[in-house]
């Protein structure tokens, strides 16, 4: 492993591999699944059959008689709902009274093997009367439909109206007004580590110990106290390894709290190992969408106005709807400079599994539709895409309407950098048939400013540790889900303390050990426990300079630590080399622990109006990026031949890390974009596979450049904004876009299948027969 | 009141895992993948689906990529299998397993072991494989973090590497 720890930040290096690369690579890694579970109950779920219907029976006194089975737990067994938002938690672990959406989960079994709990599984009687369902936004909302939950009229969950500047007047300056209608299919996050859970109950001491798949660690803690009536202090929640989230594991998952349950009816250890099909019956992705966008545009490219609706087919349950909603709407700023936003969000319940929380959270589909727009409106205006994006740039540092700190944008530059590398100038417009270019910028927050769970608790808290050994342990709670969190947070701390980076460990996700973590969503690990991690390492420094300044007889102020070498100036003779100055701060105290905490000011937290947090950050990561494709117009199949993307991530503190995280995000818009879809028969998921649910194979993946642009964020961590969300956004556009431009035809629905592309083509060839059929009449 | 299902006959199986013989009593419906997982105890070896989906699970069977969670254990009576676990030398990581982590082909690390497998099975018949070669040879492999750029580049590293 290379040595990092003397170099500069903003010096070019290429990064450094994943501290816990090594295990991954030997198969050493262990997952939730692969933990030491020798003895374990074997826990499954019975799932509703229907898609809305009231609980008439359920029987589970078979499946409890049967050999072999230990526990078994129905909603009766647990009479508190979960969820995110304290003002919407409005689902139970397993279903009471009533299921919403087939695969909801109404009983579980734990039982000696997995055969005997299939066995249970059958033996469940389950009498339900069928109530009518709804499986789109439309049939939700319309007349006489019944409610899904009493309080919430109409099934519409949540409406957002916000207005900011002055909308008439902003399309009353326009030359140009369209209105455009695009909807974008419901998609998921497809992590490729199924679901998991080993939950331990000792009835003896009455603690609760869970290992999960969890993104957010604490939020499971205090969903399994709530759900179980324990007190918090008897649970403890361990994240493993995790195969990826994407946001599928930022909410708590209705089988982890099953599990939770089961342990403790069955007093002991219960493993849980949900199927693929479970994983997409009761996904937690992001929701179909439909978006009518009105722009007034002058005959320059700038943008005089915008108007936004936004739907959501949320599904059957809160968990993070509002929160998804109001993304739509406060992150149509904070990229362009638009004087007048109007924002109309509707959130839908709909018999279908509860949406959540992706990758890009509430802004992609409404990106995808303004960026689509922009490149229409500047055809008709015969402008440039990238001149239509340049007029409206927004300069840093600055305050958007709606409340939100820009206090670094480098979009500017990222335009110009895949303007250079795709060799935008020559080509466009000259390139063969069949073949377009397409361009789009998007951007994203760097951690949520406000959290949802607002306690006045630091935004992020790291401890250190140094002992006698002179080995450095940094302990967070920030749950490292592949995104190559714990590496960032060594750098950090090796890089400020002026050490190597292997003498740094990091211990993360386990709430008996590190301190609580807000999680892994919303992109907001390196900004805030960048941060927090940064200031823990300056205690440390502070007390290991004052030890070494004693014992160099020199004055603290006038010690440095470069190379592991503690020396009084730089090019000075004397120095110490770092563990003997542990040894020496040691004496008298013993173990140094010290604490790093970081906070968002006030400020930072949004507009006052109501919902004004959400969107609310530090720091916005910005990205363009330019697709080229070529179009097959026989089978109406679309290849990506190359994307060139630059990410304005403030500074890259791993740019080996920066440079994956953007091609996955790219790429995760690809599938978006090409091929990802869930579709329902009368709301049977038909998509439950990783077959039918087509994300893009190896074969399929185009070369992603990555241009990484750092503008310096002032409050960013060496500088630093998130590389992981900001980048998906813009490749759907980016596609349309190019889609277009090879063969002249604007799509308004993604994904953009080969069906539906052939579609469009010979609906175009019908057109164009009629009307030569009408011009020779005439 | 009901019985549990009768278990599956069990049978001795025999057959070479990572280089070393060995002999179990193997259920006749065993998947090769719950052999490795659970009674050899490797769990490098990954499950990411219902069956023959997403290749996490990939191993080799005499030098062979096979899917185990669609293979019978008993199958693989008498031929060599091989998992992750298999190619760490002991004291240096196999050229693959370097690259992957060098250059960051593995993110989450999920589908890392069933990739360098699919990988290793590649290099074996073709040590200079062409970009197309190696998607060919990966096409049944999938990762969600990486957009798989990183993941050519690996294996075109590990290719180099090797003498």
């Amino acid at each position: 492993m290379t040595a990092i720890g003397c170099e500069t930040p903003g010096s070019k290096r290429r990064g450094v591999p994943l501290i816990d690369g090594i295990e991954k690579v030997t198969g050493r890694a262990r997952y939730t699944a692969d933990l030491d579970h020798a003895g374990a109950l074997v826990g499954m779920i019975f799932r509703s059959p229907v898609s809305h219907g009231e609980i008439k029976r359920l029987d589970v006194t078979k499946a409890r008689q049967l050999d072999g089975v230990v526990a078994v737990v129905t909603g009766d067994d647990c009479p508190h709902t979960y969820g995110v938002l304290p003002v919407a938690m409005n689902e139970y672990p397993l279903a009471r009274e009533r299921v919403r959406y087939r695969g909801e989960p109404v009983a579980a079994v734990a039982a000696v093997d997995a055969a005997t709990a299939q066995l249970a599984l059958d033996l469940i009687e389950f009498d339900v009367r069928e109530l009518p369902a709804y499986y789109s936004s439309a049939a939700a909302r319309a007349d006489g439909a019944i409610l899904l939950h009493n309080d919430k009229p109409d099934n519409v969950e949540r409406e957002v109206h916000h207005t900011f500047g002055d909308i008439a007047a902003g399309f009353n300056e326009a030359d140009l007004v369209r209105e455009f209608r695009i909807s974008c299919a419901e998609v998921n996050h497809a992590q490729i580590e199924p679901h998991a859970v080993l939950a331990d109950f000792d009835s003896t001491t009455q603690r609760l110990t869970v290992q999960s798949v969890t993104q957010v660690g604490y939020y499971l803690q205090l969903m399994l106290g709530r759900c179980l009536d324990m007190d918090l202090s008897r649970i403890r929640v361990i994240k493993p390894f995790v195969g990826g989230g994407f946001g599928a594991r930022v909410e708590v998952l209705n089988f982890e709290i099953v599990a939770g349950l089961l342990a403790r009816a069955a007093a002991g250890t219960v493993a849980m190992q949900l199927t693929r099909e479970e994983n997409f019956l009761t996904h937690r992705a992001r929701p179909q969408t439909d978006v009518t966008l009105k722009l007034g545009m002058r005959r320059n490219g700038q943008i005089t106005a915008c108007a936004c609706e936004v739907v959501q087919r949320g599904g059957a349950y809160a968990g993070y709807g509002i929160v998804t909603i109001l993304y739509a709407g406060a992150l149509l700023h904070g990229i362009y400079d638009i004087p007048a936003v109007k924002f109309d969000g509707y959130r839908i319940y709909a018999n279908l599994p509860p949406c959540g929380a992706m990758r890009g959270h509430g802004s992609v589909d409404v990106r995808h539709a303004l960026e689509c727009a922009l490149d229409r409106m500047a055809r008709e205006l015969r402008l440039d895409p990238f001149a239509v994006r340049r007029a409206n740039l927004l300069r840093a540092p600055t305050q958007t309407m709606n409340g939100l700190m820009v206090n670094s944008c480098g979009l500017s530059e990222c335009l110009d950098r895949v303007e250079q590398t795709s060799n935008w100038r020559a080509r466009i417009g000259r390139l063969p048939p069949g073949k377009g270019l397409g361009i789009a910028c998007s951007h994203y927050v760097s951690g949520a400013a406000k959290p949802i769970h607002w306690t006045g608790e630091p935004h992020a808290v790291v401890n250190l540790k140094v002992d006698f050994d002179g080995g450095i342990t940094a302990f967070t709670g920030a749950a490292d889900i592949g995104q190559g969190s714990s590496t960032m947070v060594a750098i950090v701390v090796s890089e400020t303390l002026g050490v190597s980076l292997d003498r740094v460990r990091v211990v993360a996700g386990d709430s008996a050990i590190t301190p609580k973590d807000n999680g892994a969503y919303s992109s907001r690990i390196t900004f805030m426990v960048g941060n927090a991690a940064i200031d823990a390492a300056k205690n440390l420094r502070a007390i290991l300079i004052k030890a070494a300044a004693s014992k160099l007889e020199a004055k603290p102020d006038d010690i440095e630590c470069v190379g592991e070498q503690f020396q009084i100036g730089s090019g000075s003779q004397a120095s110490l080399p770092f563990a003997d100055v542990v040894k020496a701060a040691l004496v008298g105290g013993g173990v140094i622990n010290v604490k790093g905490t970081f906070t968002c000011p006030p400020e930072a937290q949004g507009g006052k109006h109501k919902g004004g947090a959400v969107g609310s950050t530090m720091g916005f990561s910005y990205a363009a990026q330019v697709v080229e494709v070529t179009v097959d117009e026989a089978t109406g199949a679309i290849s990506v031949d190359r994307v060139w993307s630059a990410l304005d991530c403030g500074h890259a503190i791993n740019p080996l890390s920066v440079e994956g995280q953007v091609q996955g995000s790219v790429w995760m818009g690809m599938g978006q974009a090409l091929s990802e879809e869930t579709r329902y028969l009368n709301g049977l998921p038909a998509h439950a596979s990783l077959l039918e649910y087509r994300v893009p194979t190896i074969v399929e993946s185009p070369p992603i450049d990555v241009q990484i642009v750092e503008s310096q964020d002032p409050n960013g961590p060496f500088g630093a904004k998130e590389a992981s969300e900001g980048a998906l956004a813009g490749f759907p556009p980016a596609l349309v876009n190019a889609v277009a431009n090879a063969i002249g035809i604007d799509f308004d629905e993604l994904p953009l299948t080969p069906d539906r592309v052939m579609q469009a083509l010979v609906e175009r060839r019908r057109r164009g027969r009629i009307g030569a059929l009408q011009r020779q009449a005439s | 009141m009901a019985q549990p299902q009768p278990a599956s006959k069990k049978r001795l199986l025999r057959l070479k895992l990572n280089g070393r013989w060995r002999e179990d009593a193997v259920a006749e419906n065993q998947l090769l993948v719950d052999y490795i997982r659970e009674v050899a105890g490797l769990t490098g070896t990954k499950i990411g689906c219902d069956g023959g989906e997403c290749g996490a699970c990939t191993v080799l069977s005499d030098s062979q990529p096979v899917p185990s969670c669609l293979t019978l254990a008993h199958r693989c009576d008498g031929r060599s299998i091989e998992t992750i676990e298999g190619l760490t030398g002991r004291r240096r990581l196999h050229p693959l397993q370097r690259a992957f982590h060098q250059k960051l082909g593995t993110q989450c690390g999920f589908c890392t072991p069933g990739m360098i497998m699919a990988a290793e099975a590649l290099l074996r018949r073709n040590f200079r494989p062409s970009e197309e070669d190696i998607k060919v040879a990966l096409s049944g492999n999938l990762c969600r973090c990486t957009g798989y750029v990183k993941i050519i580049e690996s294996v075109q590293a590990a290719a180099e590497m090797m003498p």
